[in-house]
């Protein structure tokens, strides 16, 4: 049973997806009209009660499902495009012409060594904080991690005995990258990408909550968590809402990695 | 006769261990050389450098002529596809997420290789290496692994086969295959060379089927050629005791 994993994160995200999908069309009240039934209990209509503002918990939860996918999918996006052909340029010049390969990683190190906490400050500084910022910000932070994945599954892809016949069968090293290198690392980058968007998700709402990212106003879960944060001594539960959701969205995707992982495992993959 | 492949002092080192020292090799068109040792001896580690697929650490090499040592990739276009090996293990050396189609054909779409190809009909060209190998026609719209061991080295063949060599490398063709199916395989290889009248460079540490696959063979020992000669003296009269032990350890049944 090594797919539970697989199964139970690929439910988790659909949960996910369906809720930023109902978003777009039905909330159960106005997700960012301000109301005077502030800081409702659990109860009827509002099932999960009202923030400090009067807005319906349960629909702001649905708009933030939303946010979260968008600002996902955008940064993980962002540092697979960049990181990737990266990665495959260094680990394809590291046998033969090295100098390639070492500045391409010795850049990611600085980058990597670079906090995400600081580029985005220097970008809300620069920019004014919003939801782009904030992604871009994740975005660049986790380019050195796809870059080194997709470096070491290429240094593995390259040294088969697949790219050696393609070599001897005159195959310039570009088709070798298009053909036989990214067909061949993209499970593991599905996987990072996976574990990426875990990342980029968890990473977006501290953003948001330190007021580096999306603006107040907006209800994604981040910013649900900062506004939860004023009325923590008396009404405790509306921190729990936002971040059980945080937290079921990035185990997800975090199952989903780790599922993939073992299902894409070459080495299982053979004796099936 | 011309050599078409040529080595001198060709040896190859990784960090401090030397797995090739000073081998001179010549190989004439239209030859059928057996390559034997033990397992580590260098066999791989020597044809990778005959095919221009890792660089010597000292030594020269020609092919038809011309010396290849130190040429870029792209000066080696009249070697490859001239020059094609068959790798031991077709599991490994088949991309798993190519059509066997494209993987035969992949020596024909290089810009590298020689120019009477360029004209050539790929299709046309894949079912005539597919029938060469006894493969089904339709075999080009499916993936390696909907195939056996043998099936698969076949695959491996017929991508050899499809930019017309006029060298063949095999390097241990048949010691991943179910022993049931290596007769098969050697068979096929015996035939194409014959027909196809090409230079083998056949490695294997069977030494019953180099004796009847090869005109003359080298035994290699700790990265050296340490014996040569044709097949028939090296195997009737080895002049070292380490080839009489090569020949000692196949197993023979007494009729
Ligand atoms: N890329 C490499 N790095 C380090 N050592 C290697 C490498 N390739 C081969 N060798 C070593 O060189 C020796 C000869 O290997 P190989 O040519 O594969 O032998 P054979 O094919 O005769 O079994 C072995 O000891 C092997 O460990
Ligand atoms: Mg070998």
């Amino acid at each position: 049973m090594r797919k539970i994993q697989l199964y139970t994160g690929l439910a988790l995200i659909a949960l996910v997806i369906a809720a930023g999908l109902v978003s777009l069309v039905w909330t159960p009240f106005d997700p960012i009209r301000v109301t005077a039934d502030r800081l409702l209990d659990p109860g009827w209509p509002h099932l999960l009660g009202t923030d400090a503002m009067g807005i319906d918990i349960i629909s702001r939860l649905l708009i933030g499902a939303r946010y979260c996918l968008i600002v996902g999918i955008i940064s993980v996006s962002l540092a697979a495009i960049a990181g990737v052909p990266m990665g495959v340029l260094a680990g394809l010049s590291g046998a033969r012409s090295g100098w390639v390969d070492e500045v391409v990683m010795r850049v990611n190190d600085v980058v990597y060594a670079f906090p995400a906490l600081l580029l985005a400050m220097l970008l809300a500084a620069v920019a004014g904080a919003s939801t782009v910022t904030a992604m871009v910000a994740i975005g660049v932070a986790t380019i050195p991690a796809f870059a080194r994945v997709a470096r070491a599954a290429t240094l593995e892809v390259a040294a088969s005995d697949f790219v050696l016949a393609a070599r001897a069968a005159g195959t310039t090293k570009w088709s070798i990258a298009v053909r036989h290198v990214f067909p061949n690392i993209a499970p593991v980058v599905g996987v990072q990408a996976s574990v990426g968007f875990a990342m980029a998700i968890l990473a977006e709402a501290a953003l948001s909550y330190l007021g580096l990212g999306t603006p107040r106003g907006t209800p994604t879960w981040g910013g649900m968590l900062r506004d939860a944060q004023d009325v923590w001594y008396t009404q405790p539960v509306q921190a729990l809402w936002p971040g059980l959701a945080i937290a079921l969205a990035v185990l997800g995707f975090n199952l989903l990695g780790d599922g993939l992982r073992d299902v894409l495992d070459p080495r299982l993959r053979e004796v099936r | 006769m011309t050599a078409i492949l040529r080595a001198a002092g060709l040896s190859r080192a990784f960090g401090s261990f030397e797995a090739l020292r000073g081998i001179d090799l010549e190989v004439c068109k239209g030859q059928r050389l057996g390559i034997v040792g033990e397992s580590g001896s260098g066999k791989t580690t020597l044809i990778k450098l005959l095919a221009a697929l890792d660089q010597p650490t000292a030594g020269q090499l020609w092919f038809a002529g011309r010396e290849i040592t130190g040429l870029p990739e792209r000066g080696l276009g009249f070697l490859r596809s001239s020059l094609q090996i068959v790798f031991q293990d077709p599991r490994s050396s088949l991309n798993p997420r190519m059509k066997v189609g494209d993987i035969v054909t992949e020596p024909l779409r290089s810009k590298l290789v020689r120019r009477e190809l360029q004209g050539v009909d790929r299709k046309e060209r894949l079912r005539e290496v597919l029938a060469a190998v006894d493969l089904p026609a339709d075999s080009g719209d499916r993936y390696p692994h909907e195939f056996s061991g043998g099936q698969r080295q076949r695959i491996a063949i017929a991508r050899a086969l499809a930019p017309k060599p006029e060298v063949l490398i095999a390097d241990e063709p048949v010691s991943a295959l179910d022993v049931s199916v290596r007769a098969q395989v050697i068979n096929l290889l015996a035939d194409l060379v014959d027909k196809q009248g090409l230079t083998l460079l056949f490695v294997s540490h069977d030494l019953m089927v180099v004796r009847h696959l090869c005109d003359s063979v080298v035994v290699m020992q700790s990265g050296q050629i340490v014996e040569r000669g044709t097949t028939a003296a090296v195997f009737s009269a080895p002049r070292t005791d380490y080839t009489a032990s090569l020949w000692a350890a196949v197993p023979r049944i007494k009729v």
